[in-house]
């Protein structure tokens, strides 16, 4: 129990109020209603409730239990030790959002190394302090971009190539409302060029992602210049590793970054929490969605940090506030803060590197294969689509009975794509798990 | 003692971690995409550690001392919670992973669908949402998609009494709604001659938390549910307050149609400095179909064995996808570890106690500070921050003060409906001890108001910084560090 | 608390000064005093657009709260006042001088005379803050 009470406080603190019980401190509670029962499982001590958890644990398998390939948003990488270290100081995991900055300065530089982290990261010039993961924080990009146009602009423009949980997320969020999305009916396997003849004057927003959800990388200064000369903004949904190697969005002149933090030091944890990255131009500063942190000075003229701009927020602004959102994702914003820190600049640009050259390797292992080819020719990061001469469905069957989670099965989101497989390969695939993938999938397919 | 950022102690050529070389032979890299300039620090794996070591020294938490933010639930974190969660079978899963290589993953979180469904009354749960707020949006666009299919899209007003979150108001507009605010009655419950003249064909919805921000139970609760059923809208329940009710009384019963619980509140999932949240959300039964999905369904095959087999199921008018994956898992299986370790029993015991201390703390403070409703309150309470006579004090420089006790202040200027608002949760996981230490600061304080007012207006003093300027801070805005210093021009 | 005289004032604390067809639009010193040290102030119109009265036509924040500002007449935006726009601190300082923020020309010129005079609004003011 983490109560604290004796029976002799309890009776203490009863006759200090006056009551005899302290079920007469219900007595509002319409009777009807009062002290229902609860169908629970009994109480267990800390011991029990412990091995209960570990056996259920112990019915998954695990990514150090097998070779797994599975990407598509959520990547297994090595995280390490000293991240979780810091994680598990009270002083931060135990604390709240930081709105006495007098003794909250922890919480408070630490996200202001994160906004500072996801600027130099991105290209742009400021950085919230998070949000809840890729997909909602694509989501707030496309409703900043209505802001930004005073919600006079009414559509936006997306790439088929965006993760389909981002979309299907951005779908949840504007239904309803006045505002339509095109883009996602093309042709997944095209290039943003295909976007261009999309892109209009009512077009508030044009967003794709980089990596694009085929693990694709491509040029987006053309697309760039096609939204700026009509007045929409360009977002762009990242994943902030392959940034380490390629050029920013900032350096494409993109307006407002959304991404995926996970591959910064946080585990694959069966989807969760992640951490939403989301970033834009000095200029849209008031349009972003969640907390900013700021530096200024105490009464004796010392630097420190507070959270600022909150005006914009729901608790001032209320049924005005551009965004409800009330937290953000304090933990895993710290994970992000100490990985990129403990890599840094070298340690980062090396993780990306093995990510490129182990992707590359199996991905021309695999195209070797009778029967199997690259779905695109475009450059990519640590993720590509490969052609099955089966459906993925079955390949992924066999070879979980060969002790290997195979790729993403694209027929799921894509109609169409059912013989496609995107295969996700980062620096903790050895060489060894890439070439059992081969020969496996070149036993299966060839029965 | 100010600790410099981690960019000033960058130094060129530092390392804090290495990897290995590759095992596989390289691939040419595409020139024209890469990037030229990468400027983030170069630091070595101590200095990383001193440096976050320094800064949570700088922080307060739960771990350090009572912390009665008001409306946030700031109790104990369970250790073993944390210990569970980072279980390699359940951090080291990956949220696609075909259904029947995560059978224990999903087995948590059907289990834990069915508690929290069995502890507010509901039918239907998702474990989606990621934070209270986003559970709000759920709740908010089910009601518009509901009222849609049964085809009254004419249904756009949301009512939100003045004494609610924040959220709820942005949440409603967030999602088309027009927002309608319900005043408060002289005893802190919703105005109801008020709530009938809202009441007609445009009403889609009805946002109560009960108990509600004041730290009151509407007494009229049940008066409420029937004029907004009556009139063909639906009760959204704010799930904030649940540490109050635990065992007390399911909202699903006394009328609310959708609530989102906080596991970071209620069920002791940490704040972690702002988050992650976790915001499952309950519906009653004509509301299961509207769901987001994917939720958790058990099925049983018959294969000689009574294990029944989980999968995923997105409900029929779902109104779709809330974020990417299932939810923030790891929060899931703290929260289920918490249910695990009280069971029916101890839920129960940890409302009471949670309101047993809320109202000693009052007592013990009233009559020196001013309530403005003076009634039995649930798990927080309200006080006022000024005196009549006492000029130029506020309940800012009261919560500043707290700080030299070695407090955290209670929640300022919320309620908006009570002026100079000091909004005051303990928590079941406090002491007799603690409570009493705090009160005799509190009573210290009001004292020092009338002899040294001073003292409170310059306080903090014990503190690693002074009260800041937030006007500099919004007028000039410095929301990043300076480069590390070989980039620096 | 300032309440300059022969200008007009709304409930929500927007003054307007009227000279023939021309309205100059502001917020009160009691407005500034609520909001406390303004940091932020944004116009939702442009020059040339038409305005109805009650038509949101700004907002003003500080670092603890933001307001709305409505237009108390209704006509065609003739000026902004787009100094103001670096030194929002002037709407503490000079409310009623420096600080004006909209002008317009006005449809109907008798329609400020609906609003409240200076005592009026003193009074009004008076009866919100005890």
């Amino acid at each position: 129990m983490y109560h604290p009470h004796t029976e002799s406080d309890r009776e203490e603190m009863l006759k200090a109020i006056g009551k005899s019980s302290i079920e007469q401190l219900f007595d509002a509670v319409p009777k009807a209603f009062r002290f229902p029962e609860l169908k629970l499982p009994p109480r267990l001590t800390e011991m029990e409730a412990m091995g209960l958890l570990q056996d259920l644990a112990e019915g998954n398998e695990t990514s150090r239990d097998l070779p797994m390939f599975l990407g598509a948003g959520a990547y297994n990488h090595y995280i390490p030790a000293a991240v979780d270290f810091i994680l598990k100081r009270g002083e931060f995991y135990t604390a709240y959002t930081p709105y006495q900055p007098e003794i909250s300065q922890g919480t408070l530089q630490a996200i202001f190394e994160f906004q500072s982290h996801v600027v130099n990261l991105t290209g742009m010039e400021v950085s919230n302090a998070s949000h809840y993961d890729g997909a909602t924080a694509a989501a707030e990009a496309l409703n900043m971009a209505r802001m930004v146009s005073r919600n006079k602009r009414t559509k936006a423009v997306i790439s088929p190539a965006l993760h389909p949980h981002y979309r299907e997320t951005i779908d949840t969020y504007i239904q309803g409302e006045n505002f339509t999305v095109v883009g996602p009916e093309l042709d997944p396997a095209s290039s943003p060029d295909a976007l261009f003849g999309l892109i209009d004057e009512d077009t508030a927003v044009v967003m794709v992602q980089y990596p694009d959800f085929f693990g694709r990388i491509y040029d987006l200064s053309a697309l760039a210049e096609k939204a700026h000369a009509v007045g929409a903004l360009l977002s762009v949904s990242v994943n902030p590793l392959a940034l380490a190697m390629f050029k920013s969005p900032g350096e494409y002149d993109a307006d407002i970054v959304s991404g995926e933090g996970q591959p910064l030091g946080i585990p694959l944890s069966y989807g969760g929490p992640y951490l939403g990255l989301l970033a834009t131009k000095e200029k849209y500063v008031r349009t972003i969605a969640g907390r900013l942190v700021g530096e200024t000075v105490d009464v004796n003229g010392k630097s420190g940090y507070v959270l600022t701009l909150s005006t914009r927020e729901q608790h001032i602004k209320r049924d005005k506030a551009g965004s409800n959102i009330c937290s953000n994702q304090g933990l895993m914003m710290l994970a992000a803060t100490v990985y990129v820190s403990l890599l840094g600049r070298e340690g980062l640009k090396e993780v990306a590197a093995l990510n490129y050259h182990k992707a590359h390797y199996a991905a021309e292992q695999i195209a070797s294969l009778d029967g199997f080819e690259l779905w695109s020719d475009a450059v990519f990061f640590n993720e590509f689509a490969v052609r099955c001469p089966m459906p993925v469905a079955e390949l992924n069957e066999e070879l979980l009975d060969a002790g290997i989670i195979g790729g993403l099965d694209l027929g799921d989101a894509y109609p169409g794509m059912e013989n496609v497989m995107l295969v996700a390969v980062t620096e903790m695939t050895s060489k060894e798990d890439i070439d059992y993938l081969v020969t496996a999938l070149q036993e299966v397919a060839n029965g | 003692m100010a600790e410099t950022t981690i960019y000033d102690k960058s130094s060129p050529g530092r390392r804090g971690v290495r990897f290995p070389q590759p095992d596989v032979p390289l691939t040419k890299l595409p020139e024209s995409l890469m990037r030229k300039e990468l400027p983030l620090p170069e630091v070595s794996e101590n200095e990383v550690v001193r440096h976050f070591t320094r800064l949570s020294q700088l922080n307060y938490g739960v771990d350090i001392g009572f912390y009665p933010l008001g409306s946030c639930t700031m109790k104990y974190n369970p250790k073993v919670n944390e210990a569970a969660a980072r279980l390699p079978g359940f951090a080291l899963i990956h949220p696609l992973q075909p259904v029947d290589t995560v059978q224990g993953a999903l087995h948590l979180m059907y289990e834990l669908q069915e508690h929290l469904k069995e502890i507010g009354g509901f039918a239907g749960m998702t474990l989606q949402p990621a934070a209270g707020a986003h559970g709000e949006l759920t709740g908010v666009l089910i009601i518009k998609k509901f009222h849609e299919v049964n085809g009254e899209p004419q249904r756009n007003k949301i009512l939100i009494p003045d004494s609610a979150h924040g959220t709820n108001p942005a949440t409603s507009a967030m999602s088309g709604f027009k927002v309608v605010e319900i005043p408060s009655d002289g005893r802190g419950n919703v105005d109801l001659e008020a709530l009938r003249a809202e009441c007609d064909e445009t009403l889609a919805g009805f946002m109560l938390t009960n108990p509600n921000t004041l730290g009151l139970f509407d007494e009229n609760v049940c008066d409420i549910s029937a004029l907004v059923h009556e009139a063909g809208g639906l009760m959204y329940g704010d799930g904030a307050n649940m540490n109050a009710l635990l065992g007390i009384a399911k909202p699903g019963e006394f009328g609310v149609d959708i609530m989102h619980y906080n596991l970071h509140k209620t069920f002791s999932t940490p704040h972690g400095g702002g988050g992650p949240g976790s915001g499952p959300v309950g519906v009653c039964e004509r509301l299961v179909d509207f769901l987001p999905g994917p939720v958790v369904v058990a099925e049983t095959i018959d294969d000689g064995f009574e294990m029944p087999f989980y999968r995923f199921d997105v409900p029929k008018y779902s109104i779709g996808r809330m974020k990417a994956f299932h939810g923030h898992f790891g929060m899931m299986v703290r929260a289920y570890a918490y249910i695990l370790a009280h069971g029916a029993e101890g839920l129960r015991e940890v409302s009471e106690y949670a309101v047993l201390n809320a109202n000693y703390l009052m007592h013990k403070l009233k009559g020196v500070y001013k309530l403005p409703y003076d009634r039995v309150c649930m798990h927080e309470f309200v006080i006022e921050g000024r005196w009549s006579g006492i000029e130029d004090i506020h309940a800012l420089d009261i919560s500043k003060r707290l700080m030299d006790y070695g407090f955290h202040p209670p929640t300022n200027y919320f309620p908006l409906i009570v002026r100079e608002a000091l909004m005051i949760e303990p928590t079941e996981t406090e002491s007799i001890e603690t409570l009493d230490a705090f009160a005799e600061a509190m009573l210290r304080i009001a004292e020092e108001a009338k002899t040294n007012p001073e003292i409170l207006h310059e306080a903090p003093h014990n503190t690693p910084i002074g009260r800041l300027d937030e006007v500099q801070a919004a007028k000039n805005l410095i929301l990043c560090c300076g480069l590390p210093t070989q980039y620096a021009e | 608390m300032k309440v300059e005289s022969g200008l007009k004032y709304t409930k929500k604390d927007e003054w307007v000064r009227v000279e023939g067809k021309t309205a100059t639009i502001g917020i009160s010193d009691f407005a500034q005093e609520q909001l406390s040290d303004i940091v932020y102030l944004e116009y939702l119109v442009s020059e040339g657009d038409e305005v109805a009265k009650g038509d949101e036509i700004g907002t003003i924040e500080s670092v603890k709260a933001a307001s709305e500002i409505y237009s108390p007449v209704s006509g065609t935006v003739t000026a902004l006042n787009e100094e103001l726009l670096d030194t929002p601190e002037t709407v503490n300082s000079d409310p009623y001088g420096a600080a004006w923020m909209i002008k317009l020309e006005l449809s109907d010129p008798s329609e400020a005379d609906a609003l409240m005079d200076a005592a009026a609004y003193e009074k009004n003011v008076a009866e919100r803050d005890s």
